[in-house]
């Protein structure tokens, strides 16, 4: 164990000295796949040992919640890679493909570095310390063991984080589809025909063939390949095409319709099916893009560091500290998982000493596919990805002024090149598809082509078109739903019939503010000729730190309660890391001068040209709203800043009591009970007297 | 165990751990589970298969399953 150790220590060291010594020179792909794994491999073996054995103090033979009250449904012993599977369809969605696209506008190489070390230090940790915690409070989510172990305030700081966290990723994750289906009916109608699809394999789970999950998935891929077979088809025919060729605003309405809808109807008739759908689609694609990458070894074209990190970038605005920490959070660390790893995972898990495995290497795999997500972003040429990714708003919505501009900062792109390369993609334009999908869908698309036949690359490009909506439009779903939830439990405080999550008045009127309040950013995003991805995205990050911080202090607080004090740098660090980014970030974006970074900022100098008169007549009708957006942005991430710094006060304060021996809240662990010895295989059970 | 034999018996029980796992992944097999459980721990009449996918498929879907 010792010698495989060192040879990964070494073949590590040698792949990212490659990274390194290949700064001038486009490099390989596989330097920074290799490097990737070897460092995952002794971040696994070694550092997440020593935190299970010795921080987390993991115990094999303390029985789990799901040995204690196994009742066949929910609570139900597991083998551990079925565990491992469940876990990671869960946490992996479209974040870590969004993100390392976005952050690549630095360079491949920060965006890199964050991934792998944040991961191994920061997100697997936080995902597995959540986990383990939960899984001896008998599955107890965050928020309840923030309000158990640290007080009210943790509690009540971590429902209105996730709340809020919820309604901007499904608005950003709803721009993004709408980027990408703008104008082009191939893309509209593949995702359009996904609904009907997973309908179908809805009524077919409930009412023809109960509960046969492979065979009605199986039908459902089927389907979805025929609908981006089907696009194609409707794309070439020259009436059919006018009919599904939209611009933004109607697509958007048409997802805001949809999302109310989805959260409307019974799960099994679209939200369960979809997500059998997507689940297969994602481990599918992720899988084929992870051989396509080693079978043809790319060249990374984009250099290892941009101008762009002087702050200055065409995706969005700030500096490389501390935006490249904020862009990428989903594939280093991400406050979501902890929500994911204290819900249904821990009562699933048959033993204590499977949490390395479920909760770290679950996350080292999601860092994967961001790592993946960066490759194929970075393997484009340079001047393509920035032509795709930035707005009309930042380099002109003309074609020969957009390649200009973006050639004038050193990465040359012609009209030509972009038309041939929409052509080859089935598409009329590539031009400002902000959000990440379509150039994430381009180098998908060359990737895939290249090795697996060139003639595809439109079925290509439309397949992962469609790879990505459907997830996308899960998440959507899915988060709408628990946003449903969270807002029908606080309203029961109000009035008590609301918190009924199946008296239908109740069920339309919170399902109805959920989907207003992200389909408002939605809009926003849709009239902003920046493409509006450049303010949420950033916002979402900042939203999502917050709550990995807020994860994190809990987890710090109960290691220095339960007298593991001298341990707690293993949370501490990447929460002071996390609380620095996340507070630098939040200051800039509220207070910076530059209108390209600050909101207020921007707000200013947008105000000062309307009332000079110096907007064009499109700029200046949606003017007024843009500016409101901009000050409410403003004043919501002060708020998170807010929450975010009184939870940590509130657990050093828990964390000084303790240590100078004053009285602090019981610990809501529960009390030792031995396993059952015997192991458990798969379709095994662990015998256990009733339940 | 046996670990040789011949090659279409190594590849149909190759084929049959396969689909068991792709099953206990996908929850295709969750209705056989449970009946075993149920026999084990309950008296009476265990729920239908169309009840029991409904159940697990509302347990599901009110709490938070899916990330971003």
């Amino acid at each position: 164990m010792r010698i495989t150790g060192v040879l990964l220590a070494a073949i590590g060291a040698i792949a990212l000295g490659g990274i390194a010594l290949h700064r001038h020179e486009p490099i390989n792909a596989l330097w920074i796949v290799t490097a990737a794994v070897c460092i995952y491999a002794l971040g696994y073996r070694f550092y997440a040992a020593w935190v299970a054995a010795r921080v987390l103090s993991v115990d094999a033979s303390r029985a789990t919640p799901a040995e204690r009250h196994d009742n066949g449904r929910d609570f139900v012993p597991t083998h551990r890679w079925i565990v491992f599977g469940h876990h990671f369809a869960a946490i992996a969605g479209p974040g870590p493909l969004v993100g390392p696209t976005l952050a690549a506008q630095f360079g491949y190489l920060p965006g890199t570095l964050w991934i792998l070390v944040g991961a191994v230090l920061g997100g697997c940790v936080q995902d597995m310390t959540i986990l383990l915690l939960s899984v001896r409070r008998d599955g107890r989510s965050l928020g309840q063991m923030a309000r158990d172990e640290l007080g009210a305030l943790g509690g009540f700081a971590a429902l209105i984080g996730t709340l809020l966290i919820m309604i901007l990723i499904i608005a950003v994750l709803g721009l993004v589809v709408v980027n990408a289906m703008k104008h082009s009916p191939w893309s509209t109608v593949t995702v359009f025909a996904t609904v009907p699809v997973a309908m179908m394999v809805g009524l077919h789970l409930r009412h023809l063939r109960p509960g046969r999950i492979l065979e009605a998935s199986a039908l459902g891929l089927v389907l979805v390949l025929l609908a981006v077979w089907g696009g194609g088809w409707v794309d070439a025919h020259p009436l059919l095409r006018t009919v599904f060729d939209w611009p933004s605003l109607p697509l958007a309405g048409f997802v805001v319709a949809y999302g109310w809808i989805a959260a409307i109807l019974p799960v099994w008739l679209l939200l369960a099916p979809r997500d059998y759908l997507s689940t297969f689609l994602k481990v599918g694609t992720v899988t084929l893009l992870a051989v396509a990458i080693a079978l043809l070894h790319p060249e990374i074209r984009m250099p290892a560091l941009t101008s762009f990190v002087d702050g200055h970038g065409p995706l969005f605005g700030g500096k490389i500290f501390p935006f490249v920490f904020i862009t990428i959070a989903c594939g280093a660390v991400s406050g979501f998982h902890a929500l994911v790893a204290s819900g249904t995972t821990p009562k699933l898990i048959a033993s204590e000493a499977d949490v390395r495995l479920i909760g770290y290497g679950s996350m080292l795999l999601e860092s994967f596919v961001a790592i993946m997500a960066l490759i194929a972003a970075t393997l484009l040429d340079p001047g393509v990805f920035f032509a795709i990714n930035s707005g009309a708003g930042v380099v002109g919505s003309a074609p020969a002024v957009a390649v200009h501009t973006i050639s004038s900062w050193g990465f040359p792109v012609t009209v030509q090149q972009m038309q041939r390369l929409a052509h080859e993609m089935g598409e009329r334009t590539l031009f400002a598809r902000t959000g990440g999908a379509p150039s994430l869908a381009v180098g998908m698309a060359s990737i895939f082509g290249r090795t697996f036949g060139r003639g595809f690359l439109s079925v290509w490009y439309h397949f992962a078109i469609m790879f990505e909506a459907v997830f996308i439009l899960s998440t959507l779903d899915a988060g709408t739903r628990v946003g449903r939830f969270m807002l029908q439990d606080l309203l029961s405080h109000v009035w008590a019939p609301l918190g009924r999550t199946s008296w239908y008045p109740s069920v339309l009127l919170s399902s109805t503010l959920i989907v207003a309040a992200w389909g408002y950013f939605l809009y926003i995003g849709v009239i902003d000729p920046n493409g509006g991805v450049n303010i949420l995205w950033p916002l979402f990050g900042i939203a999502n730190q917050m709550l990995a911080a807020i994860a994190l202090s809990v987890a710090t607080g109960i290691l220095v309660k339960s007298g593991r004090a001298r341990y707690a740098a293993v949370t501490l660090l990447p929460l002071a890391w996390l609380a620095l980014v996340t507070t630098v970030a939040a200051w800039q974006k509220v207070m910076s001068a530059d209108p390209q970074i600050g909101l207020l900022a921007a707000a200013r100098g947008l105000s000062a040209r309307l009332a000079a008169g110096t907007l064009a007549e499109p700029a200046a009708a949606v003017a007024p709203q843009l500016i409101l957006n901009q000050r409410l942005d403003a004043w919501l991430t002060g708020l998170f800043t807010a929450i975010l710094w009184l939870v940590i006060l509130d657990m050093g304060r828990v964390c000084l009591r303790r240590l100078r021996g004053l009285p602090v809240a019981g610990s809501s662990e529960v009390p030792y009970q031995a396993a059952h010895p015997h192991p458990l295989a798969l379709g095994g059970r662990v015998p256990q007297e009733g339940a | 165990m046996r670990i040789c034999g011949t090659l279409p018996g190594v590849l149909r029980r190759g084929v049959t751990a396969a689909a068991g796992w792709l099953r206990a992944l996908s929850g295709d097999d969750a209705y056989e589970r449970y009946l075993t459980h149920h026999a084990r721990a309950h008296e009476g009449a265990p729920l239908s298969r169309r009840d029991f996918y409904a159940r697990r498929e509302a347990a599901k879907w009110s709490g938070i399953s899916r990330c971003c």
